[in-house]
C-alpha cells in the first residue's frame, strides 16, 4: 500500500524534493465533488455539485457565507472545511469588531492559506484535506481565489475543483475572456454550464447542485433550490438527449476511497506533478 | 504637584430618554438624539437605537427586534457591538435571525454578565414575537428583565413613564390569569402619544431633546420616522 | 501583535464564543509583558509592602502630568479643518511651547489630541504600528478614517475597562472616497461623529460659535477663519491656551500641517488694563 518510504510524515522530504503526505492532501480535493466559481467585474458566483453518499442519507453542505461580503465553496473533506470556515467567520467578526468595516478578501485568504501552510511543516499536524474556492467582494472589487492545501493560494477569473472539474475548467477556459463584463445572471448560467460539464451525462436539476452570489449591493447568499431549478429550466441548460455520454463513468473504486473524502467517484488516477495544484 | 483632579471614573452618563410600545399586530420604538455630558450637548444626531446586526452598506438589518439604550454611551456601544457580533454568529449556525424573546434572554444574560462591572446602559427592546404580535423588554443595567407592553427607559423616563401609564391603561398585574399586555392602541395612535411623550419630557428633561427617532415595526417590515423637537 | 493586546480588553469583549484564534493563544503572554512595562513605566503606588502587592499592583490612581488644551475641528467643503495650540502645561505652568497635537494618520486620516502628552505620544506610537502593518499588506487595501476611528475607540474603552486610561480626547478627520469623516473619543470611551468638534473647554466655547456660523460648503478660507475665531475665543478666556497655533487640513489629496502662527490680539480693553476697576477691596 505504501507508495514510497518518504510519506509517512508530512515534515518528510523527498529526495525529489517532494512532500508527498502535502501532495495526497491535494489528492483528497480532487476526489471531493466539483466546486466552481467564476467572476465579473461586480459579481461572483460559486456553485457545486451536491452528491449524497447513498441513496438514504442527505448530501452535505460545501457552500458556505462567511460573512456579508464573503463566501466559500469547498472541495475534499468536508469536515475539514467547515473548521476553516468557522474559523474565517470568526476572523471577519474580529476586524469588523475592530474597524466596523469588512476584512478585505485577500487578506483573509493569506491568513487561511498561512493557516494551512502551518501544518505542512509540523511533524504532529496533517494537512488540510480540502480546497476552497474563496468569493468576496471589497474595495478593490470582486475576487475568486483557491486555497490548496498546500498552503497556496491562487486569484482566478474563473476556476473548478473537485472531481471531474477537468471538465468545467475547459468549459470556462473557452470562455473566460467575456467574463469581466458579463451580467450577473450570465454569470450563474455559466456557472450552472459548467457544473453540468462535470456531472458527465447525468441530467442537472437545482436537486443536485447548489448555486450562491455576492455582488455589488447583493450580500452572499445561497439561491434556493426553487430559483436555480427556474435558472436550469430558464437557460434550457437541460441536457438533451443528443449524443450519448462519451465515456460510461468507470465505477467508482470501491476501496481506495479516502474514509471521510467526500462522496463522489475517483476518476483519474494519474499521476500528479510535484505541487501542482 | 497637588492632586487637581476628583478621583478618575469609568462612568459617565450621556443621558437621553428611551420608549417602547406593542401593540397586537405592530412594536413602536422611540429615542431622542441628545448626547450629553453633564451640562454639555456633544452631538445632537446620536442614535440610540439598535439594529442588533453588523451593517457596513445597510445590506442587511434585523427586522424583527430593535434595541433602544440610553446610560453611558461607550458600554452602550460595547453592549450593541457584542449583541451584533453574537446575532451574526446565531445567523451563520440557524440560518435564520433571532427571535424576540431570544434576544431578550441574551441581551439579559450579556447584561449580567458584567454583573460586577456593570454595562451603564438602560435599554428597551422591542420587536415583534414569533405569533407576530408586538413585545417589549424593558431591563435595568444588571440584567433583570420582564416582558411587558410598553416601557420606557433613560432620564426621562421618570417623565414619561407615569404619563403611559395613565394613557395606556395597562391591566393590572395582580390579575389572574394574566391579561395580555399589548396596548390597545393603533399603530398611529402609538406613534402619536410617543410624538408627545417626547415632546412633554423635552420641555422638562434638560438630557431629553434634538430630534426624534421613531422605528416601527409590523408584518410589513420596518419603518423609520423623525421628529424635531426643542434644541434648547 | 502588541496591538492585539490593547484591543482585548476584558474577555467579553473579544471572546464572542469564537474559540481557538490565534489571538486567544498568544493573549496570556503578551498581557503580562505588558503590564510589566506598564507598572514600572507608570507613576501610581508600586507593591509597597507583600500584603498591599497585589492590591498596589492593579492601582493606578491617574491623573495628567503634561497636558494639552482644546482642539477645534470642522468639516468643510474639500474635507477636514483642525486646529490646536501648541502649550504644554505642566499643571498651572506653562512648561512646553511647541509640542505638535495634531498629527496626520496614514493616507486619509488626521488625529488631534487634548489631556496626556505623553499618552497621546503613546498612541502615536501605535498608530504607527497599525499603519505600518496595514501598508505591509500591500494589496490597494488601506484604513480610512472611520477604522482608525473605531480602532481608536476600542483602544480608549479597553484602557478605560482596564482602570488604566489613556488620559486623552481624541478628534479623528479624513477624507477617503469623496466620504468625510470628522469623531471624537475621549478617556473612558466615549465617541461620536458630527459636523464639527471640540475637545475640552472648546467644548464649552467654541461649539456654540461653531453652532452660529458653521455650514456644509465652507471654503478652505471661510473655514479657516472660523477656526481663527473660536482660537482666538479660547486664547482670551482658556488659562492654558498659548498664542501659538497650528492648523491642519486634510482633502482627499493627503494631510497638510501648516506652519504655527500667532493671532492678532487687543488686550488694550480697559477691563483688561486695569480688571479690579469697581471691585471695591481688590488689589
Amino acid at each position: 500500500m505504501f507508495r514510497n518510504q518518504y510519506d509517512t510524515d508530512v515534515t518528510t522530504w523527498s529526495p525529489a524534493g517532494r512532500l508527498f503526505q502535502v501532495e495526497y492532501a491535494m489528492e483528497a480535493v480532487k476526489q471531493g465533488s466539483a466546486a466552481i466559481g467564476l467572476r465579473s467585474k461586480t459579481h461572483v458566483v460559486l456553485a457545486c455539485v451536491n452528491k449524497a453518499n447513498s441513496d438514504l442519507s442527505s448530501h452535505q453542505k460545501k457552500i458556505f457565507k462567511v460573512d456579508d461580503h464573503i463566501g466559500v465553496a469547498i472541495a475534499g473533506l468536508t469536515a475539514d472545511g467547515r473548521v476553516l470556515s468557522r474559523y474565517m467567520r470568526s476572523e471577519c467578526i474580529n476586524y469588523s469588531y475592530t474597524y466596523e468595516s469588512p476584512l478585505p478578501v485577500g487578506r483573509l485568504v493569506v491568513q487561511l492559506a498561512d493557516k494551512a501552510q502551518v501544518c505542512t511543516q509540523r511533524s504532529w499536524k496533517r494537512p488540510y484535506g480540502v480546497g476552497l474556492l474563496v468569493a468576496g467582494l471589497d474595495e478593490s472589487g470582486a475576487h475568486l481565489y483557491y486555497n490548496c492545501p498546500s498552503g497556496n493560494y491562487f486569484e482566478y477569473q474563473a476556476f473548478a475543483i473537485g472531481s471531474r472539474s477537468q471538465a468545467a475548467k475547459t468549459y470556462l477556459e473557452r470562455r473566460f475572456e467575456n467574463f469581466m463584463g458579463s451580467s450577473r445572471e450570465d454569470l450563474i448560467k455559466d456557472a450552472l454550464i459548467a457544473t453540468r460539464e462535470t456531472l458527465q451525462g447525468e441530467k442537472l436539476t437545482s436537486s443536485i447542485c447548489t448555486i450562491a452570489v455576492v455582488g455589488v449591493g447583493e450580500a452572499f447568499h445561497i439561491l434556493d433550490q426553487e430559483t436555480v431549478q427556474q435558472l436550469i429550466d430558464a437557460f434550457e441548460i437541460v441536457r438533451e438527449e443528443e449524443s450519448p455520454p462519451a465515456q460510461p463513468q468507470p465505477t467508482a473504486e470501491p476501496a481506495a476511497q479516502a474514509s471521510g473524502a467526500d462522496q463522489a467517484a475517483t476518476t483519474e488516477q494519474g499521476d500528479v506533478a510535484p505541487m501542482d495544484i | 504637584m497637588t492632586k487637581q483632579h476628583a478621583n478618575w471614573s469609568p462612568y459617565d452618563n450621556n443621558g437621553g430618554s428611551c420608549v417602547a410600545i406593542a401593540g397586537a399586530d405592530y412594536c413602536v420604538i422611540a429615542a431622542d438624539t441628545r448626547m450629553s455630558t453633564g451640562y454639555n450637548i456633544l452631538t445632537r444626531e446620536y442614535s440610540k437605537i439598535s439594529k442588533l446586526s453588523i451593517v457596513h452598506s445597510a445590506l442587511q438589518m434585523h427586522d424583527k427586534c430593535v434595541m433602544a439604550s440610553s446610560g453611558f454611551q461607550a458600554d452602550v456601544k460595547a453592549l450593541q457591538k457584542n449583541l451584533s457580533a453574537r446575532h451574526l454568529i446565531y445567523q451563520h449556525q440557524h440560518n435564520k435571525q433571532m427571535s424576540c424573546p431570544a434576544m431578550a434572554q441574551l441581551l439579559s444574560n450579556t447584561l449580567y454578565y458584567k454583573r460586577f462591572f456593570p454595562y451603564y446602559s438602560f435599554n428597551v427592546l422591542g420587536g415583534l414575537d414569533n405569533e407576530g404580535k408586538g413585545c417589549v423588554f424593558t431591563y435595568d443595567a444588571v440584567g433583570s428583565y420582564e416582558r411587558v407592553g410598553y416601557s420606557s427607559q433613560g432620564s426621562g423616563s421618570t417623565l414619561i413613564m407615569p404619563f403611559l401609564d395613565n394613557q395606556l391603561k395597562s391591566p393590572s398585574p395582580l390579575l389572574l390569569p394574566a391579561q395580555d399586555a399589548v396596548t390597545p392602541l393603533s399603530e398611529s395612535e402609538a406613534v402619536d402619544l410617543v410624538k408627545t411623550v417626547f415632546a412633554s419630557a423635552t420641555e422638562r428633561d434638560i438630557y431629553t431633546g434634538d430630534k426624534l427617532e421613531i422605528v416601527i415595526l409590523n408584518a410589513s417590515g420596518i419603518r423609520r420616522e423623525y421628529l424635531e423637537l426643542r434644541k434648547d | 501583535m502588541r496591538l492585539l493586546t490593547e484591543l482585548l480588553g476584558t474577555p467579553t469583549e473579544a471572546d464572542l464564543g469564537v474559540k481557538g484564534t490565534t489571538y486567544q493563544s498568544q493573549l496570556p503572554e503578551l498581557r503580562l509583558k505588558e503590564k510589566k512595562s506598564r507598572s514600572s513605566l507608570l507613576l501610581s503606588i508600586q507593591e509597597t509592602s507583600s500584603i498591599m502587592g497585589s492590591v498596589a499592583e492593579s492601582q493606578r490612581t491617574l491623573y495628567p502630568y503634561v497636558t494639552g488644551s482644546s482642539v477645534v475641528a470642522i468639516k468643510y467643503k474639500d474635507g477636514i479643518l483642525m486646529a490646536a495650540d501648541m502649550g504644554g502645561s505642566y499643571g498651572s505652568t506653562l512648561r512646553y511651547k511647541s509640542i505638535e497635537r495634531l498629527k496626520p494618520i496614514g493616507k486619509h486620516s488626521l488625529l488631534g489630541a487634548s489631556g496626556e502628552i505623553s499618552d497621546f505620544q503613546e498612541i502615536l506610537r501605535y498608530l504607527d504600528e497599525l499603519i505600518l502593518y496595514d501598508n505591509m499588506w500591500d494589496d490597494g487595501n488601506s484604513l480610512g478614517p472611520k477604522e482608525v476611528h473605531n480602532y481608536l475607540t476600542r483602544v480608549m474603552y479597553n484602557r478605560r475597562n482596564k482602570f488604566n486610561p489613556l488620559w486623552n480626547s481624541l478628534v479623528l478627520g479624513g477624507v477617503k472616497n469623496g466620504q468625510k469623516y470628522l469623531g471624537m473619543v475621549n478617556m473612558i470611551g466615549i465617541n461620536f461623529e458630527d459636523n464639527h468638534v471640540a475637545t475640552g473647554l472648546g467644548n464649552h466655547l467654541a461649539r456654540p460659535i461653531l453652532r452660529d456660523e458653521w455650514n456644509e460648503n465652507l471654503t478652505f478660507e471661510e473655514g479657516v477663519k472660523l477656526l481663527e475665531k473660536c482660537m482666538r475665543v479660547l486664547l482670551y478666556r482658556d488659562r492654558s491656551a498659548v498664542n501659538k497655533i497650528q492648523i491642519s487640513k486634510i482633502t482627499e489629496e493627503g494631510a497638510t500641517v501648516y506652519p504655527p502662527f500667532s493671532l492678532k490680539t487687543y488686550w488694550e480693553f480697559s477691563a483688561f488694563r486695569n480688571p479690579a476697576a469697581g471691585a471695591a477691596g481688590s488689589w
